[in-house]
């Protein structure tokens, strides 16, 4: 009986009878064995890919070095060795130690900190530079040109992470590889993100976070606008700020993080801060080398609008030093923005 | 009036310095971290609250006060999310945590992370 209904099912009469009716099954292409076909392809191009991976490492590179060291010479070298590293530790401390003794009392008016120059920033550093905060006034006045080089190092710093830990998706596959891997890297791409989905379901951490994460943006923000006024300043402010973001993402995810604050954005605010900052300094360089008045009001002293430019320093130094801890982050943490 | 304010706020002070003591010694004696985890949250809410209280209430209705009053209610909302995240990843990934303490149902639920 079946046997019959299954030839039936299949006869050119029900199919005409079943496209007239308007309910043929729509021809189903089977994806699955070339899928698994795919796969195996995937697979055994890893495999040979390990091969050559143990080969490499069958051949040690260091052999050359290792049997320098058993020789009986580099042994006595060795003992020569620590006999002079602890003579030169004994030497340095020595030193040290009698440069002490010369060193002035803790505390006397002849100390050389006690210059010509730090009586010139605590007597006319309010005038010159506007800043109620002498110390970001010293640090973002004085001596910008030293922070615009701590700033730079921040992003230079940002920069090697990335071109070690920073993978992207689209770039990694390559169409000559054939669809097989493609399909493999995509499926542990969404187990990857599976993975980060179940692992920010937590309740507690989220209720908290939506009540302290504008809260401590708030705080961020007050400190750098605040910097020229009260302790604080572009770096400790950017700190609170690039916190504020981690404790975001890790309450809520990437894929959230990302409607605000992708790579896009990351490049665009950190690039564009440090190439601004780079210009008010070479503002500052060409009219302090050439005698202009930089024709920057400083306003009166203690009022939020005063100092020049100072505030906006603070502002761009903030948001790079953001967006570097964030990106400290999110790369050491998942490889990507 | 000023004398009685500073012995109530230096009592407070004295009663957080010695919570601080206790979770000192609670966190170094103890040796399952989630024992340690408790007498370390123990400081961070009720000590914090004791010292900083103790310090409000000596400088009297300041800004300053205000100051002190947030500080207390982030550490509130800050240390116990902090304490439970670590809790649910020490019970997810401890090798021994048959050993310290019981639990109810077999399945190892973490805290979430």
């Amino acid at each position: 009986m079946s046997k019959l209904r299954k030839d039936y099912e299949k006869s050119p009469l029900w199919k005409f009878l079943t496209f007239v009716k308007g309910d043929t099954p729509l021809p189903e292409e089977d994806h699955t064995e070339e899928w698994i076909r795919n796969v195996e392809r995937a697979e055994e191009t890893e495999k040979t890919e390990n091969a050559n991976y143990i080969e490499l490492k069958e051949t040690d590179p260091y052999e050359d070095a290792k049997r320098f060291a058993q020789m009986s010479g580099v042994r006595v070298f060795r003992k020569i060795y620590y006999v002079l590293a602890a003579l030169m530790c004994i030497m340095i401390i020595a030193m040290l130690i009698m440069n002490v003794a010369f060193m002035p009392r803790f505390g006397s008016d002849e100390t050389p900190t006690n210059n010509e120059v730090a009586e010139r920033y605590l007597a006319d550093g309010v005038e010159e530079t506007g800043a109620v905060n002498l110390v970001t006034g010293m640090i973002l006045k004085y001596r910008a040109f030293d922070t615009f080089g701590e700033t730079n190092v921040l992003f230079i710093a940002a920069c090697s992470v990335m071109i070690l830990l920073l993978h992207r998706e689209s770039t990694k596959l390559s169409v000559a590889e054939g669809r097989g891997k493609k399909l493999v890297k995509k499926k542990k791409r969404e187990d990857e993100e599976d993975v980060d989905a179940e692992q920010d379901e937590d309740v507690i951490l989220q209720t908290i976070a939506r009540i302290v994460v504008p809260l401590i943006f708030l705080f961020g923000l007050y400190i750098l606008l605040n910097g020229h006024l009260s302790p604080g300043g572009g770096f400790s402010g950017g700190a609170v700020m690039g916190a504020g973001l981690i404790l975001y993402n890790s309450a809520f995810g990437f894929r959230k993080t990302q409607r605000f604050f992708d790579e896009t954005v990351y490049d665009v605010i950190k690039v564009g801060s440090l190439c601004l900052y780079a210009l008010i300094i070479a503002y500052y360089l060409f009219t302090g080398a050439n005698g202009i008045d930089p024709m920057i009001p400083l306003g009166t002293p203690g009022k939020i609008l005063s100092s020049g430019l100072i505030l906006p320093i603070n502002l761009l130094v903030g948001l790079e030093v953001a967006c570097t801890m964030y990106a400290f982050y999110a790369l050491f943490r998942r490889g990507s923005f | 009036m000023e004398w009685l304010r500073f012995t109530i706020g230096g009592l407070c002070i004295l009663a957080g310095l010695s919570i601080a003591l206790i979770a000192a010694f609670g966190l170094f004696r103890f040796r399952f971290a989630l024992n340690r985890m408790h007498a370390a949250a123990m400081n961070d809410t009720l000590g914090i609250l004791m010292i900083l209280l103790g310090l409000i209430i000596i400088r009297g209705a300041a800004f300053d006060s205000l100051k002190l009053g947030l500080i207390i209610l982030f550490f509130w909302f800050a240390s116990p999310v902090a304490s439970h995240l670590l809790a649910g990843l020490t019970v997810e990934t401890s090798e021994r945590l048959d050993e310290f303490c019981e639990r109810e149902d077999d399945e190892r639920k973490g805290g979430g992370l």
